[in-house]
């Protein structure tokens, strides 16, 4: 089939963008997106022009680092998918696409669809963790964890740190990410003993990086691609106002 | 020929790395801080690595090529991690796990390196369980065992279908905690380029800063590589499309050797390739092997759909040839039936290569829930990628390069033939011999970070002098000259082709001549072949933009420009060993039966290569492999 592309060009940080057209011909069904990108980058590099700059790794919807805005929603149209499952069986022959990168004052554009998220990276290191160090641990088994509890648990840590979250949010709030990290720990027993403490400082730090609030939209919820359930979010507020009454620590 | 010594310490199998880690130097804990490291990768050794070391009080300088260091490909794995609880009861050890792994690895790992992995094998877990790890649990709130490829023994962790990255968040969220008390400093979007050596040792790299194309330079007391395997030198492999060989290559051209390239894994359960424009295979967890039956017709051609196809004209080749271990037998052994059967024109699905993995079975037996509990993203992933539902039809799998056993070579303390310069994780070739098993890069990976290199650096450290050197240091603008030099180079051929072009007909190569079986005539091809594609590269490869800010088109040019170095070494490797062992196929060395059969009187020795220069014939050293705990036999399946 044969697509017309529109995408966000930005040549660095600083400089100005803009939505280019390009076209995008012989593309098959069993593509996915990234291919189809691939397809259309080499074709511009055989005409020696700079190829369209996107982040992507493992290409099995696990590592989180592809991160594309299509046709307004982060990842594109289908539900619990990054953008690099999704298939082009999906488009039909002559459709408009448009292309742009993750929007946030938070992750700020490298080039054309790449975004920093370092940001991502400064809140897991305020108190996304256990503090563990190597070597000291009592047995595997020492505490039983019961199933429903491991269950809830896995539920939260499935997040890949995307950040489709963010670029779907109006206020570009990073709470479902933190949301998920904060119950993943707050509901393990290995996690209770800096419980309070790494709330507050996780929810700092995301202040601090200029991440929105929180007003309740759901649309994180809508694009996550592990369909974290904003219920998550709803654990940052209980979390941390426990803190609170507990006077931080 | 030279023979190298992998300084195993004496003694009795059990008691070596006690005794070692009593033996060793230590650095005092207010020394600590004054020793910088660097550590280059951020996968599972990577980051075990940094944050272990970091937490001891060192000063670690920690690279990587992606934006967080959370992405690294460790990632995807998808199936578990072993180690020897015996939490089941059923038997296991630490003896039987380490007998397993020499024996899975077709004897051609060294004894006392597996022997450590299978002793620290428990640590990893309880580590990992206090970090937060959310591994599986069973009703009574205990942690839970699956069996995995071609064990006996229930000895398998794992949390649903992402173990991987459950372990790797684990590591990663102590490297960030590390980041945060300032003991590390994270260097994302970072590529190596070159090592730098200085009077003999390891002392620092030359990167090339991603996002603004800048060439940098870090000196360092000693370099850590943990930068994985060379599976995308395949093109299509499970690999991440950014994995590649360039850290370890080029450490290789500085000095260091790389053992036993031909050692390359194709794992058996992957979807099917559908078309040119494919960038990547997706692997699906073997896990699916413990439930799903592998099949294909029994007559040749038949293309009915496989609902219309019964029962008894199915052929359960696996079941039928291997009835012990059946749809459980290792990699090598699963791949190279899968490729035999599809020879033979029985190979379903549109291309004829693929077989069927058929749960039908196991749903009757347990239901659609009890399967969707296990394998539920996974079949999730497959209906995502090939529009099929598994619930209702049989998977389509084929064989895919997944894993490289070889690496840079290392002794018992993961340093290489460079002093200074350690290698972890798949980037060295330690531990695995000629197939690895199920379940154990995870166990490599963290054994190495979290529980070896703290040790063996220390031992390093304590006992070289190290004098501070500046990254004005000759060495270093030596090796950035030579960065930007190549840089230059690949950006001044301006020719008519694509890098993607050159991958692919490297890959091809690969594929088809020293990929699943290989011969002394394939062998010759790929030889001739190769130099000739790397010829035609940088006549007429097109590497468009510029060098000074993020060059996606250059960054790929330089891994593709090493891979066509490297392939020839792995070719060579390949040719040099005339036997089959593990993954390493050689289609004149074969039982009766059509197994892998080995040469141990010429053989039993890792073969390591050290680089003469370019165009040179690269010198063959040996380090012989001894065997006094398991006896080598054939190994046997059946």
């Amino acid at each position: 089939m044969r697509l017309k592309l529109r995408i966000w060009r930005q040549a660095g940080p600083t400089a100005p963008g803009r939505l280019e057209d390009y076209a995008a011909d012989d593309i098959s069904p069993d593509m996915s997106f990234l291919e189809m990108l691939d397809v259309v980058n080499e074709g511009l590099v055989r005409q020696g022009k700079d190829a369209i700059a996107f982040d992507s790794d493992c290409r099995e919807g696990i590592c989180g680092m592809c991160s594309l805005v299509v046709n307004g929603v982060p990842h594109g149209p289908d539900r619990g998918t990054t953008v690099c499952q999704l298939h082009m069986r999906r488009y039909k022959d002559g459709d408009t696409i448009t292309i742009e990168p993750w929007r946030a004052r938070a992750f700020p554009v490298v080039k054309d669809l790449i975004v920093d998220r370092s940001a991502f990276d400064r809140i897991i290191a305020a108190g996304g963790y256990v503090s563990v160090n190597a070597g000291g641990a009592p047995d595997g088994n020492a505490i039983p964890i019961s199933k429903a509890i491991y269950e809830q648990a896995m539920d939260s840590a499935a997040c890949i740190g995307c950040g489709a979250c963010v670029a779907a949010c109006k206020n570009a709030s990073a709470h479902l990410f933190m949301g998920a990290k904060i119950s993943q720990l707050a509901r393990l027993p290995q996690g209770q003993v800096e419980r309070a403490s790494r709330v507050a400082a996780m929810v700092h730090q995301a202040d601090a990086e200029g991440f929105g609030s929180c007003s309740n939209e759901g649309e994180c919820e809508a694009v996550c691609p592990k369909e974290i359930p904003i219920s998550n979010i709803a654990r940052i507020t209980r979390e941390l106002v426990k803190a609170v009454w507990r006077g931080g620590e | 020929m030279p023979q190298l010594d992998a300084r195993v310490p004496a003694g009795p199998i059990a008691g070596k790395w006690d005794r070692h880690k009593f033996e060793m130097k230590l650095v005092n804990p207010a020394n600590k801080r004054k020793f910088t490291l660097i550590v280059v990768g951020t996968g599972l050794a990577g980051a075990s690595a940094a944050s272990s070391l970091g937490e001891l009080g060192y000063n670690v300088l920690s690279f990587c090529i992606q934006d967080s260091p959370r992405r690294a490909h460790s990632i995807a794995a998808q199936g578990g991690i072993n180690a020897a609880k015996n939490y089941q009861n059923d038997g296991d050890s630490v003896y039987r796990l380490f007998y397993d792994t020499v024996k899975g690895g077709d004897y051609r790992s060294r004894e006392a390196n597996v022997y450590r992995l299978a002793q620290l094998s428990v640590n990893i877990i309880d580590q990992c369980v206090a970090q937060g790890v959310p591994f599986a649990r069973d009703y009574g709130g205990l942690l839970d065992n699956r069996s995995f490829g071609g064990a006996q023994v229930s000895r398998t962790f794992y949390a649903r279908g992402q173990t991987g990255q459950q372990l790797l968040l684990g590591a990663y969220q102590s490297l960030m905690r590390q980041v945060h008390h300032e003991t590390v400093t994270l260097f994302p979007r970072r590529e190596m380029l070159d090592l730098v050596v200085v009077d003999g040792r390891a002392r620092g790299i030359v990167v090339r800063n991603l996002k603004t194309g800048e060439i940098e330079r870090y000196a360092a007391d000693a370099v850590i590589l943990a930068t994985g395997g060379y599976g995308t030198a395949y093109y299509l492999s499970t690999n991440a499309v950014n994995s590649n060989v360039t850290a370890a290559w080029r450490a290789h051209k500085r000095g260091a050797y790389f053992a036993n390239p031909c050692y390359t894994q194709i794992h058996p359960t992957c979807i099917p390739v559908s078309g040119e424009h494919q960038s990547k295979l997706t692997l699906m967890s073997e896990s699916l092997r413990n439930d799903g039956r592998v099949w294909v017709p029994r007559k040749v051609g038949d293309r009915r759909p496989p609902e219309q196809i019964p029962e008894d004209e199915r052929d359960y080749y696996l079941e039928r040839k291997y009835p012990s271990f059946g749809n459980l037998v290792p990699r090598d052994v699963a791949s190279r039936n899968a490729k035999q059967v599809c020879d033979d024109g029985r190979g379903v699905g549109e291309t004829g290569l693929a077989v069927y993995l058929d749960f039908a079975d196991a749903i009757r037996r347990i239901g659609i829930e009890g399967i969707r509990d296990k394998y539920g993203n996974l079949f999730q992933m497959y209906q995502k990628i090939t529009d099929e539902n598994p619930y209702e039809t049989p998977m389509r799998i084929y064989p895919a390069i997944h894993y490289t056993m070889g690496g840079l070579w290392v002794d018992y303390n993961l340093m290489s033939t460079i002093p200074g310069l350690h290698v972890l994780g798949e980037a060295n070739f330690s531990d695995h011999g000629a197939n690895r098993l199920g379940a154990s890069a995870l166990m490599q990976g963290l054994a190495d970070g979290y529980f070896v290199i703290p040790y063996t650096i220390a031992d390093y450290l304590a006992s070289t002098p190290l004098p501070k050197i500046s990254t004005d240091h000759d060495a270093f603008k030596q090796a950035s000259d030579a960065a930007q030099r190549q840089i230059n180079a690949l950006l001044d051929v301006k020719g008519t082709r694509t890098i993607r072009h050159f991958h692919r007909a490297l890959g091809r190569i690969l594929w088809d001549d020293v990929g699943m079986s290989r011969t002394a005539e394939s062998l010759t091809r790929a030889l001739a072949e190769i130099p000739k594609l790397r010829e035609e590269f940088w006549h007429d490869v097109s590497v468009p933009g510029a060098p000074d800010n993020l060059n996606q088109s250059l960054e790929y040019a330089g891994r593709v420009a090493d891979y066509l170095d490297f392939a020839e070494l792995l070719a060579l490797d390949a040719q040099h060993r005339r036997e089959s062992c593990g993954g390493h196929f050689r289609e004149e060395s074969q039982t009766p039966d059509g197994e892998a059969l080995r040469d141990d009187e010429h053989f039993s020795y890792v073969a390591a290569w050290e680089y003469t220069g370019p165009g040179q014939r690269p010198e063959l050293h040996k380090e012989p492999l001894v065997f006094d705990e398991v006896h080598p036999t054939q190994r046997s399946y059946k």
